[in-house]
């Protein structure tokens, strides 16, 4: 099974069919968006590699690599990782009508379920109860952001470079304790990061 | 009219410094619905939060609708998540191009690697203020700490830091509201 699996990726060239764009592919492919995202709890990860299961192994619209580039750069790029995804594989598909067929499947399920719970939370927000539930899932949340933190900073500190730490430390500082608007921090690391890059990049092109 | 574009506009930074997923959004979020425009108070944010925890799709999109239905109805729904999206279809849409041509961008994949940490330190800073909200304030003048609260944060820490036990997110965010409402029974039937 595995074999034929690696045989399949290794001519993937031949075997991945790009679908003839018409009607009938526009509605497959806002569906499939639109099934995945409704499916889909817990972050953009878990779409993406459902997203991969999809487009790669079920409908052969493109290969395993085009995929990892995919999420490479959608991951990369500001914005909704799932969003981002679905955009760059509609554009490969079918160019802007493709990309933005894929986008509108991915943000509608979201978009229609949180209007409901909108309405819903407006006349419920003063229910006891309903109080008494948010008490008990606030420290969840609490925790669960704050996990994610330390998952993402445990791999600054095992690279043990001082840059990278000297901007966390830094841009912690003027958030926590300034107060210091984030768009603006941002803004600034991204001006410093690029600086940071291309010495980097033209110090290890001379060598 | 002025609501809608700041909604539109709001949105639209969170979608274009939102880099690296969700958690990335969430500080940005809280800035723009929160300290700026008061669309929120700190609590319905992390209400918003929690909702979005327990839904599908990406939080970004997630809030735009919440607050826009909240601040303009639909109208603002729409507003809002196109806001949120444009970015997105913008810069996605121009790197699609570039990839078909060059494939790889070996300067974006620098530069954001350098943007980690600060990404890493607003999550964190959001973190804290979910966390501060959740268990009450810590300051020696005015210490009102909620205990039941620091409890279920440290054990719902722990759970998801460990390895042994295997309880995703939703499931723990259920079992804190079975406990917070089985908390305020406790409250209401024995402690009258």
């Amino acid at each position: 099974m595995s074999h034929m699996k690696q045989s399949e990726c290794l001519d993937n060239k031949t075997k991945v069919v790009k679908p003839e764009v018409n009607f009938r592919f526009f509605l497959q492919l806002f569906w499939a968006t639109f099934t995945l995202s409704i499916f889909t709890f817990g972050g953009g990860f878990v779409i993406i590699s459902l997203m991969r299961k999809k487009m790669v192994a079920t409908l052969h619209w493109i290969d395993d690599e085009q995929m990892m580039d995919f999420v490479t750069i959608a991951q990369s790029s500001p914005g909704p990782i799932a969003v981002n995804g679905s955009l760059m594989v509609g554009y490969h598909l079918a160019k802007l009508p493709g990309a933005l067929v894929a986008a509108l499947g991915t943000i509608l399920p979201p978009m229609i379920i949180l209007s409901l719970v909108s309405l819903g939370y407006e006349a419920v927000k003063d229910n006891l109860w309903i109080d008494a539930a948010f008490h008990g899932m606030r420290p969840v949340v609490a925790a669960i952001v704050l996990q994610v933190t330390w998952v993402l900073f445990k791999p600054l500190l095992a690279k043990k470079k001082i840059i990278p730490l000297l901007m966390f430390a830094l841009s912690f500082v003027a958030l926590y304790l300034f107060k210091v608007n984030i768009m603006l921090v941002m803004v600034i690391c991204i001006i410093v990061a690029v600086i940071v890059s291309l010495v980097g990049m033209k110090k290890a092109g001379l060598r | 009219m002025t609501v809608l574009f700041q909604l539109f506009f709001s949105f639209f930074q969170i979608g274009l410094f939102s880099i690296g997923g969700g958690y990335a959004a969430m500080p940005l979020i809280q800035a723009q619905t929160v300290d700026i425009h008061h669309w929120l108070t700190l609590t319905e944010f992390a209400n918003l939060v929690t909702i979005a925890e327990m839904t599908p799709g990406p939080i970004a999109i997630n809030s735009a609708t919440f607050v826009g239905m909240k601040v303009a109805g639909l109208s603002g729904v729409l507003v809002a998540t196109l806001g949120n999206v444009l970015p997105s279809c913008i810069i996605i849409i121009i790197l699609a191009r570039l990839y078909e041509k060059y494939s790889k961008q070996t300067l974006l994949k620098n530069v954001l690697e350098n943007v980690r940490p600060v990404v890493v330190a607003a999550i964190f800073t959001a973190g804290l203020a979910l966390l501060q909200l959740a268990v009450g304030s810590i300051s020696l003048e005015n210490l009102q700490l909620d205990i039941f609260a620091l409890i279920v944060f440290i054990l719902a820490f722990f759970i998801l830091n460990g390895k042994r036990l295997h309880i995703g997110p939703l499931v723990l965010l259920v079992l804190g509201a079975l406990v917070g409402i089985g908390y305020e029974l406790v409250q209401q039937y024995l402690f009258v």
